[in-house]
């Protein structure tokens, strides 16, 4: 499905302020894996995802899509395998066009765009039926510039626009981080539903331990650049929060720890 | 103050050429002030070549849609920012249209049998008070262009423009190529400020190769005059709010000469009070901040 191979991403490279975000990387995705990735604040996980997106392009390496190798595509010739949801609940929309302006513009993703009218009336008799699967009442605000909406209503917005149009992959990035616990809950469903039901290949960064073993078949740690433990099948069924952790403390000599990563006693 | 409502509607076709830079592109464009006096020299020199008003027309428009294009690559190829793109295209467009023109002014001329569209009507319809025939006449192409321009922002390619402005990142993700969208929505601009030039070229009889010095500001403040006046929502209303925001813009001008007059102020003042109309409006928002927070 999705391969990188030797990836190695600077930022501001040959300055004082040089930093590698990510360092030899080597991983491959299967069809149908849902993966959730967690990692330490800087540990290259945003970056990640920007370089399978093509936001970034990688310094060195290769970057293999359903097999083709898309390594120097921009973003937009790769939009059509790829949807993606980020923690900031105004990236995902346009907040100044309507909610049916938005779904009508992930409604062409991967087609021509031209001089047609961009919305029709079977189109929306469509984003009325998907948004009333989802049950926030949206589906009555298809008028309604997405600007007014509330952060967690623009995130399944979001998430719905970006599994219009069939894509392959889902990348969710820390996608419910800014929401309160209830809707974060709540979207973090809509994401699993989605996957399961659209059958996508997924990656979600996420800060949440528990959310990290909870979903998915497969969680990946980082750390500086560096993808520190790959878990996935039975072990990772078995695995406890705190066993993950000291596996990575073994691993890295130091403590998993960031401000913002959620331990289950926290709770 | 008919006379400033003609021109209004007149000058409402370059503020929604630079609507939809500045609002829906987020691209503050200032090629106006070359690709302006550009459609104005363009249609002289065709009509002292000898051609119709509407062949003038025709050629200004495609004139204009190449600057924005220019501008455009400046900006999605060379990588050089927004406002010095379009100042470069400003710049060179100046001695263009210098070479378009081939001499500094030229005058539409009746006597040399220069026709304009101002002309025609009134020889089509003979009878009717010709400051009423005009006056029709502008209110129809405006209607006809905001039309237009609300269909077209309501296109796959029109609605791409709007979320350019808006959210990038998005547009990329959806699968767009912002910077074709770019290009494409600063062409649109510039054809219809060009458009604007040439219009205003045979309304006043004569083009002068400075005419477009402050066209971008004066189009702006038409749009900001009409977001005042508005807040409109929906692009059907914005559009509405844009066309009467340049008539205003225009009474309140000639109201200002006519008041400022008395205190000596002259003609060559009105760009400084443009200058600060805008400056108010826009600083506005901030003082209201202030004040609220004194109290
Ligand atoms: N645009 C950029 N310019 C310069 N440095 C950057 C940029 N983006 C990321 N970095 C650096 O690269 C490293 C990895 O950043 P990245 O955003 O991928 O981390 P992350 O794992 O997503 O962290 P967080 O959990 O805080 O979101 C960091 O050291 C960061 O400072
Ligand atoms: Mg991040």
């Amino acid at each position: 499905m999705l391969r990188l191979q030797n990836i190695n991403k600077y930022f501001a490279r040959n300055t004082p302020d040089e930093r590698r975000a990510l360092k030899n990387l080597t991983f491959t995705v299967e069809d149908g894996d849902f993966i959730t990735i967690v990692g330490s604040n800087g540990a290259g996980k945003t970056t990640l995802l920007n370089i399978v997106s093509g936001s970034y392009l990688p310094d060195t390496g290769r970057v293999i899509l359903a097999g083709k190798d898309v390594t120097q595509l921009p973003a937009y010739r790769r939009a059509k395998y790829m949807g993606r949801v980020f923690q900031n609940t105004f990236q995902g929309t346009a907040s100044s066009l309507t909610l049916e302006e938005n779904f009508a513009i992930a409604f062409r993703k991967g087609k021509p765009r031209g001089l047609r009218l961009a919305i029709n009336d079977p189109m929306r008799q469509k984003f009325r039926e998907k948004l009333t699967e989802v049950g926030l009442g949206l589906e009555e605000r298809l008028r309604d510039r997405v600007g007014l909406l509330s952060g967690g209503q623009r995130q399944a917005v979001a998430l719905l626009m970006a599994t219009i149009g069939d894509p392959k992959l889902l990348l969710l990035d820390e996608h419910t981080a800014n929401l309160d616990p209830k809707t974060a809950k709540k979207i973090l469903e809509l994401s699993e539903t989605l996957i399961r039901e659209e059958q996508l290949t997924a990656l979600m960064i996420t800060h949440d331990l528990e959310d990290a073993l909870n979903f998915g078949n497969r969680t990946l740690m980082m750390d500086e650049g560096e993808i520190v433990l790959d878990i996935s099948g039975e072990e990772r069924k078995r695995l406890t929060i705190a066993e993950l952790l000291d596996r990575f403390s073994e691993r890295r000599h130091k403590k998993f720890a960031t401000d913002r990563v959620l331990l289950s006693s926290d709770r | 103050m008919v006379y400033s409502v003609q021109e209004g509607l007149l000058f409402a076709i370059l503020a929604l050429g630079v609507f939809i830079t500045f609002r829906c592109l987020n691209f503050p464009d200032l090629t106006v002030d070359g690709s302006f006096p550009m459609g104005a020299a363009v249609f002289a020199f065709m009509a002292h070549s000898g051609f119709g008003p509407v062949y003038g027309i025709i050629v200004a428009i495609i004139g204009g849609a190449l600057a924005g294009l220019f501008t455009g690559f400046l900006h999605t190829f060379s990588k050089i920012p927004a406002l010095l793109s379009g100042i470069l295209t400003m710049i060179c467009l100046y001695s263009i249209n210098l070479r378009i023109m081939g001499r500094p002014n030229i005058s539409l001329s009746e006597f040399l049998g220069h026709r304009t569209v101002f002309t025609i009507l009134r020889d089509t319809f003979t009878g009717y008070p010709e400051m009423y025939l005009r006056l029709t006449f502008l209110l129809g192409l405006i209607i006809f262009l905001k039309v237009m321009l609300d269909m077209f922002l309501h296109t796959e390619i029109g609605l791409a423009i709007r979320a350019t402005g808006d959210n990038e990142t998005l547009v990329e993700a959806q699968g767009i190529n912002p910077d074709r969208i770019k290009l494409i929505g600063i062409s649109v601009s510039n054809a219809l400020v060009a458009l604007c030039g040439a219009m205003f070229a045979q309304f006043q009889g004569f083009v002068d190769i400075n005419m477009g010095i402050g066209m971008v500001i004066a189009g702006l403040a038409s749009v900001i005059v009409g977001e005042v006046l508005l807040r409109g929502r929906t692009i059907f209303v914005i559009t509405i709010q844009v066309i009467l925001g340049a008539i205003v813009y225009r009474m309140a001008t000639a109201i200002a000469l006519n008041w400022g007059y008395h205190i000596g102020f002259k003609p060559f003042d009105l760009k400084l009070f443009t200058g600060l109309l805008v400056i108010i409006i826009l600083s506005f928002p901030v003082f209201k901040a202030k004040l609220r927070r004194v109290r």
